[in-house]
Formats: C-alpha cells, structure tokens, sequence
C-alpha cells in the first residue's frame, strides 16, 4: 500500500501582527519611560569638564537653588531650615536616594554650605552637583 | 452607443506596508527622542558626627575667596592649573586629601570649577569644609 504525499503547508510566517507587535512595543516604552516630572526654577547651570551620569532616575531627588536663594524641592519652596525635614522623609522613603543639585551659577556658597549642613542632618550624603558640559 | 458599466474591484487598502511604516515611525522617534540625562559632579558628605582627625601633612588646603582666587597650600593658583599642581602632589604623597574651604560670599560656579580641577586630578578625596 502506497502512502499519499500530503499536501504541502505553506511554509510562511505571518507577518499580519506584526503591526501589533510593534504598536505594543512602542505603547510599552512610552508607558515605561519616565520624562522630566518637575519644571523646577530658573537656574543657569555651572559648567564642568568630568561630569558623570546619574544612575537611576528613580532614586534622584531634584533641589533647585535660583540666583535669589529660594530653594525648591521638586516643584514646592522651602526654608533653607525645612530641607532637612522633607530629605528626611525622602532619605526614609527610599534609602538609596542621591540629591541632584541645581543651583544657578551665581549663588553664594553660604547657601550651598547651609545645605551641605542641611543634608547631612537628614543623612541624605549623596550629593550630584547638576553641571553642563563645558566643550572648550 | 451605451457606455460599459465598469466593474467593481475590491476596494482594499494594502496594509503590508504597515510594518513598515509602524517601524519606521518608532525608529525615528527612538532617534530624536533626548531624554535629557542629568548630569553633574558626584560627591559624598560625610555623615553627621564622622570626623576624625588627619596629619597635618596628609592634608592639602585649597581656600577659595570672594573674588574668585584660590589659596592652594599657602600659596595663590589660578583655576586652571589646580589640576596639575594637585597631580604632582598626589603623586609625591597618595594619602593626600584635598580640603575646600570657600568664603560665604565666594560664588558656587568657581566653587564647581575647583572640584571640577580636583576631578581632573583624579582626586577622590575631597573634604569640603564648612564655609566660615
């Protein structure tokens, strides 16, 4: 007895969700990735040649310092004598935060100082000074 | 003469080219997309209550004025050369620690300009002292 050839399946991939695929792909990434989330003040940035990245977007906390010296922390003003509170809390909440500061070009190191005091009473000791890349 | 009626035919957009176009889209947003990546200079602070005493001669100090000059080791320097000269120190003694001390009414972008020098130095000891 003679077996019957079976017929032949056609060999190609489907490429009809392929859209899908990609549609799901790009909805996923703009879901996930995590834009600016705090206007901040208005500062002119320092410029510095060895500048690093900053790793993990999560565990960065912004402080603005404007030419006048307010201080903003992610978007509400404090006292310079508050810092230590809300870092406080932040330092609690999330043990392996790094303060990134942003501090206009022209502040008084004072301020700077009072918050480098400010910092280490809230025992948030990672500090990342926020600078342009300087080109020349 | 009577005119033909025209036939209907199906009336399908291709959508094989979708991917396509799909693909192109997320390359071209992939590519202009700045995600600005925060930058800056790392520092530690030492923690509350942390001091210990150094050697006087494990310890260089680098005093910034109002007027944006700095002191380094008793002796005036100019921003630039702060990491050369902090270099060759560090080569004659590696347990050298480098203290920033800046005048309150000194200005936070010179201040960013030294530790940026020491950085240059390939400092990792820095100790930023209170401002006075």
């Amino acid at each position: 007895m003679r077996f019957k050839k079976k017929t032949k399946i056609s060999s190609e991939i489907s490429t009809a969700s392929m859209p899908d695929i990609i549609f799901m792909l790009l909805v996923f990434f703009m879901v996930t990735t995590v834009l600016r989330e705090y206007s901040g003040l208005q500062v002119t940035l320092p410029k510095a040649q060895r500048i690093e990245k900053l790793e993990g977007k999560r565990d960065v906390a912004h402080i603005w310092i404007s030419k006048d010296g307010i201080v903003s922390i992610e978007d509400k003003l404090y006292a310079m004598d508050n810092v230590r509170n809300v870092m406080y809390d932040k330092r609690a909440a999330n043990p392996r935060v790094t303060v990134s500061l942003k501090a206009d070009q022209a502040v008084k190191m004072e301020k700077i100082s009072d918050l480098h005091i400010e910092l280490r009473k809230a025992d948030a000791l990672k500090l990342n000074y926020s600078a342009k890349l300087d080109m020349d | 003469m009577a005119l033909k009626k025209r036939r209907f035919k199906g009336g399908e957009i291709p959508t094989s080219s979708m991917a396509d176009i799909a693909f192109l889209l997320l390359v071209f947003f992939l590519v202009t997309t700045t995600i600005d990546t925060e930058k800056g200079l790392g520092i530690v602070l030492p923690a509350e209550g942390q001091e210990i005493e150094i050697k006087k001669t494990n310890i260089l100090n680098c005093l910034l004025n109002s007027s944006g000059k700095v002191l380094l080791d008793k002796s005036p320097i100019e921003i630039k050369d702060i990491s050369r000269e902090v270099r060759k120190r560090l080569q004659e003694n590696s347990k050298l620690i480098i203290s920033v001390k800046a005048h309150g009414q000194a200005k936070y972008v010179d201040y960013i300009r030294v530790i940026d020098q020491l950085k240059m130095a390939n400092a990792t000891r820095i100790s930023i002292a209170d401002t006075e």
